[in-house]
């Protein structure tokens, strides 16, 4: 039904029309609203599951661990320091195959504490072995909870949706909220491969040493090379029952003869919709191609997408701190051995807003961008960092400085 | 406690020795080890070291959860000894469906399998977790807490070595003071483990007021049996603290374990208590008591204790210790004072056993 509603509510629907059956809670910003969501659906009797509020992000994952070895649907929501705090959980779901979906409403990594939105977060798990998915709307965050619960139960993967924090957690816009009608023809009860069980007992989560540990991260490595297969598939399929289109592997805007083509995943892709209308209507060769699939990369589809590209910057939340982009590396990877000209713009950290304008001037003037830009860099506010880092000691009294 | 059809509390010893009388019982009162149906759920062939308590402690544990659930029941292991040595790929040493996942989310996982089971309208399956004392008082107590206070439908056991025994024998939460361990090494002036308040979980879990905690030892094992029997007749959340103790961290003969372990007991360094809904309701008392040198005199985790010089100050310290228990619980009754507790000299000959040698 379309509605003028908040992300996090419209999330929460989402995730209620996929009849979860443990739901585990535990609160940071920005992902509160979602759990405080599906707590009062619980309540209120709209939707029938076992809600957990536990003592910590590693717990939240822990009890989705147990439940699922059970062959209950599971589901829970974290952002950033929550996500670290779970990060040994993370691995072990992965490791372990069981299909659990989660949120992560992206958010900057302290220190310095920061609750705004970037992807150093989930970049951080970028290797856990999950599948990561990205929004770049509120629409699309709605529709992919509900491809995230098929696309895990079919490869036995957990799936980890994310959407930009604040901005789109707590932006209200119209979202036509997939409706439990809709959900329930595409997404059938979970039936697990193997399970825990009185009648049939199995070992799950045994030792595995130097003899076959090698085997079974390749048999992962090979599951997640399934993943670009078979969510093509998926997505047409959700279309068909919402009746509209639904995101896939990528959300390809205008490449049609583009010479540049703009790469980034979440809500920016959005506006760089809109700064490559005016680009092109300046007469630019510009388009966007935003990745819903982040992880594992679709490497054959983004060539694809950028192969008549002889330029491509990507817009990047996150970095690795003395390296740089790490998507770029991602795109590169997928290009090689014809990569063409490869820019990074590092934009938006920790909550700063990426503007049209800044990425306007992006698009118009990529020829000349260096390897890496810091978007809008405040040179006035480096200078005064500078003239502090450079007396030599701070709150240090005199007789312990050598 | 069990007792006769007169109301007689039955004891589950013969008088003058140190055997369990099996055969003095009627047969539904008798070991469940001792039946040839018996339940298996942790079976042979698995890498514990030789004389392992916790080995024995958890096959009784859950043969005797299985017995009292029909079968009906999910495992959940944190990481520790107990599950490398039960799991190595590809071989299992479990009859029961167990699930591995990490070291400190054991209780939280055990949490999820109860809601899943209920979420799937399998409340009939009930949910035992287990770990070491590393995995329970330190790592994963966080998640303990948290199920106790959501009252969730487990039962939480927690075979205490007192260290981190898989890793190599080093210093946790439940190491005894004074202790030698690969972290608390006999040198300097103070050697082995410090004094503390160490955390002793079992008055932490009834602090929390759950369903029964209770501590047990691989000693009785007829204890340990009935306390896991009367766990499982509750719901929500119970806390079992077992003395499991470990050759190869504690310095002890592979075949003085069980002997190990009821001195432990009878020292009054281990108190064997019950209790419901944050009261305890019940203790079991000291049947002979001896001085806490009789436990600590042939573990070699204690030998600094005794040589090159005697350390008459640290054993008086450590016996302080179980006084306090004694007198905490009432495990002595009527409460008399320890024969012989005079300190002899640091050149003094040994002095006497004041028990009677065990068979």
């Amino acid at each position: 039904m379309l509605q003028q509603v908040e992300g996090s509510k419209a999330v929460a629907a989402a995730v209620a029309a996929c009849r979860p059956q443990v739901v585990c809670a535990y609160p940071i910003s920005p992902q509160t609203h979602i759990v405080e969501q599906i707590s009062r659906l619980v309540k209120s009797g709209q939707l029938h599951c076992e809600y957990l509020n536990v003592d910590c992000e590693t717990s939240a994952l822990s009890g989705l661990i147990g439940a699922s070895a059970v062959g209950a649907r599971t589901y829970t929501a974290t952002s950033s320091q929550g996500l670290l705090h779970m990060a040994e959980a993370v691995f072990n779901v992965a490791g372990l195959g069981l299909p659990v979906v989660m949120t992560v409403a992206n958010r900057a990594l302290g220190a310095p504490i920061n609750i705004w939105n970037d992807h150093s977060d989930s970049m951080s798990q970028r290797d856990s072995g999950w599948v990561q998915l990205h929004a770049s709307s509120n629409q699309a965050a709605a529709d992919l909870h509900v491809l995230a619960f098929r696309l895990a139960e079919t490869v036995s993967l957990p799936v980890m949706v994310c959407m930009d924090g604040f901005v789109l957690t707590h932006a209200t816009e119209r979202v036509d909220v997939p409706d439990a009608a809709a959900v329930d023809a595409y997404l059938p009860p979970f039936a697990p491969h193997e399970r825990l069980d009185p009648d049939d007992p199995v070992s799950l989560g045994a030792m595995v040493g130097p003899e076959a540990f090698t085997e079974v991260r390749y048999v992962a490595h090979r599951r997640h090379q399934r993943v670009p297969e078979v969510l093509p598939a998926l997505s047409d399929e959700l279309a068909h029952v919402l009746g509209r289109p639904a995101p896939g592997l990528l959300e390809p805007y205008r490449l049609e003869d583009a010479d540049t083509v703009v790469v980034a995943l979440g809500s920016v892709v959005g506006t760089l919709q809109d700064v490559v209308d005016a680009a092109r209507a300046a007469g630019h060769r510009v388009g966007v191609l935003g990745l819903a699939l982040y992880r594992p990369f679709p490497a054959d589809a983004v060539r694809g997408a950028l192969a008549g590209a002889s330029r491509v910057v990507v817009v990047e939340r996150a970095f690795q701190t003395g390296v740089g982009g790490i998507v770029t590396d991602d795109v590169r990877r997928s290009l090689a051995p014809a990569v063409p000209a490869l820019h990074t713009v590092v934009a938006g950290l920790g909550g700063r807003p990426v503007t049209r304008a800044s990425l306007q001037a992006v698009v118009e003037r990529a020829a000349d961008l260096p390897d890496l830009t810091f978007l809008d860099l405040d040179d006035a506010l480096l200078a005064r960092e500078g003239a502090l880092a450079a007396v030599e000691r701070i709150g240090v009294p005199a007789e312990v400085a050598p | 406690m069990t007792t006769t059809d007169l109301g007689m509390p039955v004891k589950y010893y013969q008088v003058g020795s140190w055997a369990v009388g099996n055969r003095l019982l009627d047969p539904e009162r008798r070991s469940g080890q001792s039946r040839l149906d018996r339940s298996n759920a942790l079976t042979s062939g698995h890498r514990a070291c030789r004389g392992c308590g916790e080995a024995l402690g958890a096959r009784y544990v859950l043969d005797a959860a299985m017995r009292a659930t029909g079968g009906r029941m999910v495992t959940v292991n944190a990481t520790g000894c107990l599950e490398v040595f039960s799991t190595p790929y590809p071989e299992t040493s479990w009859r029961v469906p167990w699930l591995h996942s990490l070291f400190g989310n054991a209780p939280a996982v055990a949490s999820g399998v109860a809601a899943g089971l209920r979420a799937l309208g399998r409340d009939d399956v009930r949910v035992v977790a287990q770990g070491g004392d590393g995995g329970t008082v330190d790592i994963g107590m966080g998640a303990l807490s948290g199920m106790f206070e959501r009252d969730d439908d487990v039962l939480y056991v927690c075979y205490d070595n007192g260290g981190y025994m898989n890793t190599g024998v080093q210093r946790s939460g439940a190491t005894p003071p004074a202790a030698r361990t690969a972290t608390t090494q006999v040198v300097g002036p103070e050697p082995g483990n410090v004094f503390g308040q160490g955390k002793d979980m079992a008055r932490i879990a009834i602090a929390h007021d759950v369903r029964y905690v209770a501590t047990a030892s691989i000693a009785d094992l007829r204890d340990l049996e009935e306390k896991v029997t009367r766990a499982m007749s509750f719901h929500g959340a119970r806390y079992l603290h077992v003395l499991v103790p470990c050759p190869l961290g504690w310095g002890t003969e592979s075949a003085a374990t069980v002997r190990t372990a009821r001195l432990a007991v009878e020292s009054g360094f281990f108190p064997v208590i019950e209790a419901v809904e944050g009261e305890v309701t019940s203790v079991r008392r000291i049947r002979r008591r001896v001085p806490v040198e009789d436990y600590l005199v042939d573990q070699g985790r204690f030998a600094h204790l005794f040589k090159p010089v005697r350390r008459q100050e640290v054993i008086d310290h450590l016996q302080a210790i179980a006084d306090r228990n004694i007198a905490r619980y009432g495990l002595v009754e009527p409460v008399a004072a320890l024969p012989s507790s005079a300190p002899p000299a640091p050149t003094a000959p040994p002095a006497p056993p004041v028990r009677p040698e065990v068979p």
